[in-house]
């Protein structure tokens, strides 16, 4: 079988893909995979499509053996990386001799790593997707001794790189207003604004917790609402005022009040940022919140022409190389990541 | 005391889609609004619209809004709103009318005799009312394919326990504020234990995942406890004795 043999893997190892669509009316969410971007940069580089499954990876990945020769390639937060002992540069694609051993990890910047392969892998579909949602019982862990197969490889080119992302260090993040945003006192969202909030280690695939110093933004008037309906990227108040963002895997109804909502293309900013890493929330007309995304959106359909040759020049991979080891902060949230709401 | 009616309101859900809601409590007139109004639209297949749900008050329309306008949704569903009283329209037909039977009280479902108690209700009494009330299946969320049933008499409006209860069952009939719901998975709650079913929630690998929807009746039968567990011992299917019947 054409497959990747997985000899160890890292305690937050899964397959996902952009996730299971449809399913609203029954109380299923979307899903998918936490830093939808790294998924269509793994596909630019593998000039393939965007909905072929991945491997995400949270705080280190494993070690690996082709069955036969592969193409694969890494994005997403930068991951130590190796092909039997030779390192090789993140953000970029590689081929993967049949019997060879990719070893992946542990995480220096950002929370999520991705491992693309060509053709995808073709893991069981379940109600439409390959994505794992553990807490609904679709799909597994990936263990020691699974054998995952890979799809058929349409190309045959590697050595491609993207240009590296800021989305990995935290940062400002924009939030359109959502609809119950006004059921928060104009003094609490202006706070909220101007606070500069930290990722807590308490953080998992449904929802991010934010700390802040000073008081929480719990509103009286917002704590006897109506459950309603979630999507990704709201930002819940709960009870003792600790906003909490909320991710791929949240519920689709909640009874907690929603301030703001982050823009889907500034979400892997949240979903990257290692623990402790500042965050902030500025706030964005309707309006000019759909533009931004719009624009994200094109660019996204871009990255697959804004691929270059990995060794175009030497002063490039000079750079590449030194991005991925002067980057050295090692996140520690892993262990943390079952925890949370 | 008569209230000004609600007057329904359309919101923006991040950049995710449109909410119109219809009331500002949790009332049966709102949940019913939500489900037939979401019928309505659905049935116009406006294609903008990739997908829609409701919750216990609302009706949801996911629209991508960095590529369609707010503003212009906005109004066209504010027509179709305005057409007519949305809480007083039947709701939609062909759905269905689900009996499942359950244990109440005993062992398997032990809170049936506090619950009774906080409703001022004695057992018998307690029981008979979930087992002869027709509930309905007003919106289904928190685990996949979990309803929440609705709407008990006005002595059912208790308040969730205030400590939570570790890990009631898959299929418990647990109660609070006028609710039943039916569980999909092992959940920690504040809601009260009041009943045992076999009846799976969320069935992955069936052609029905999702047996229930939003809108669907539900009639609970009581049976003892020798009868749950010969159920339980033919249950792959998960269907927990169930019967269904198509409502016209």
């Amino acid at each position: 079988m054409r497959g990747l043999i997985v000899h160890n893997a890292g305690p937050g190892v899964a397959v996902q893909d952009l996730g299971r669509p449809g399913f609203l009316a029954m109380g299923l969410t979307n899903g998918g995979a936490a830093d939808l971007r790294a998924v269509h940069e793994g596909a630019a580089l593998l000039q393939q499509r965007p909905s072929l499954a991945v491997l995400e990876m949270v705080g280190t990945g494993g070690a690996f053996e082709a069955t036969e020769d592969l193409r694969i390639a890494l994005t997403g937060g930068v991951m130590t990386a190796d092909v039997d002992g030779r390192a090789i540069v993140w953000n970029a694609s590689h081929a993967i001799p049949k019997g060879a051993r990719l070893t992946i990890g542990p995480t220096r910047t950002g929370t999520y790593g991705y491992l693309h392969v060509g053709g995808g892998f073709a893991t069981e579909v379940s109600l439409g997707a390959r994505a794992t949602h553990l807490s609904c019982g679709l799909g597994a862990l990936v263990a020691a001794g699974d054998t995952l197969p890979v799809g058929p490889d349409t190309s045959h080119e590697v050595g491609m790189t993207l240009a590296p992302d800021s989305r990995f260090t935290g940062g400002t993040v924009r939030v359109v207003p959502s609809m119950q945003t006004e059921d928060f006192d104009i003094a609490i969202r202006n706070r909220f604004a101007q606070t500069e909030f930290r990722r807590d280690p308490r953080a998992n695939r449904q929802g991010i917790r934010m700390d802040s110093d000073g008081e929480g933004f719990s509103n009286p008037k917002a704590l006897s609402i109506v459950s309603e309906v979630i999507v990704p990227g709201d930002i819940q108040i709960t009870g003792d005022g600790t906003p909490f963002v909320l991710m791929a895997e949240c519920q689709t109804t909640g009874g907690y009040p929603r301030i703001g909502t982050v823009l889907p293309c500034d979400l892997p900013r949240v979903a990257q940022a290692p623990a402790g890493t500042s965050l902030r929330f500025e706030f964005v007309t309707l309006k000019e919140g759909a533009a931004f995304q719009a624009r994200a959106n094109s660019d996204l359909a871009k990255l697959t022409a804004a691929v270059t040759p990995l060794v175009r020049d030497l002063s490039t991979m000079q750079d590449l190389l030194s991005y991925q080891l002067i980057d050295g902060a090692i996140s520690a949230t892993y262990p943390h990541l079952d925890e949370g709401d | 005391m008569q209230t000004a009616p609600f007057v329904p309101t359309i919101r923006s859900v991040g950049l995710n889609g449109l909410l119109v809601t219809f009331g500002a409590r949790a009332t049966d007139a709102a949940n019913r609004a939500a489900i037939a109004f979401r019928a309505e639209v659905d049935a116009l297949a406006w294609p903008e619209i990739v997908e829609s749900s409701s919750t216990l008050v609302s009706a949801f329309f996911r629209v991508d809004l960095a590529e369609h306008d707010f503003d212009g949704l906005k109004l066209r569903l504010t027509e179709v709103l305005s057409a007519k009283d949305w809480t007083t329209t039947a709701l939609p037909s062909h759905r269905t009318l689900w009996t499942i039977p359950a244990v109440f009280g005993g062992p398997r479902a032990p809170q049936l005799a506090e619950a009774a108690e906080v409703a001022g209700l004695s057992v018998a009494q307690a029981e008979a009312a979930l087992t002869t009330t027709k509930l309905r299946v007003l919106t289904l969320g928190f685990a996949p394919g979990q309803p929440y049933l609705g709407t008990l008499g006005e002595e059912w409006d208790i308040p969730r326990q205030v400590g939570l209860s570790p890990n009631i069952p898959a299929g418990a009939l647990v109660a609070a504020v006028r609710q039943i719901c039916l569980f999909t998975k092992d959940t920690p709650t504040g809601w009260r234990h009041v009943g045992q079913s076999a009846f799976a929630c969320f069935r992955p690998s069936s052609t029905t995942p999702f047996p229930l929807a939003p809108g669907d009746e539900i009639q609970f039968t009581a049976i003892t406890d020798q009868e749950l567990a010969r159920i339980e011992a033919h249950n792959a299917d998960g269907a927990g004795g169930a019967l269904r019947e198509v409502l016209e």
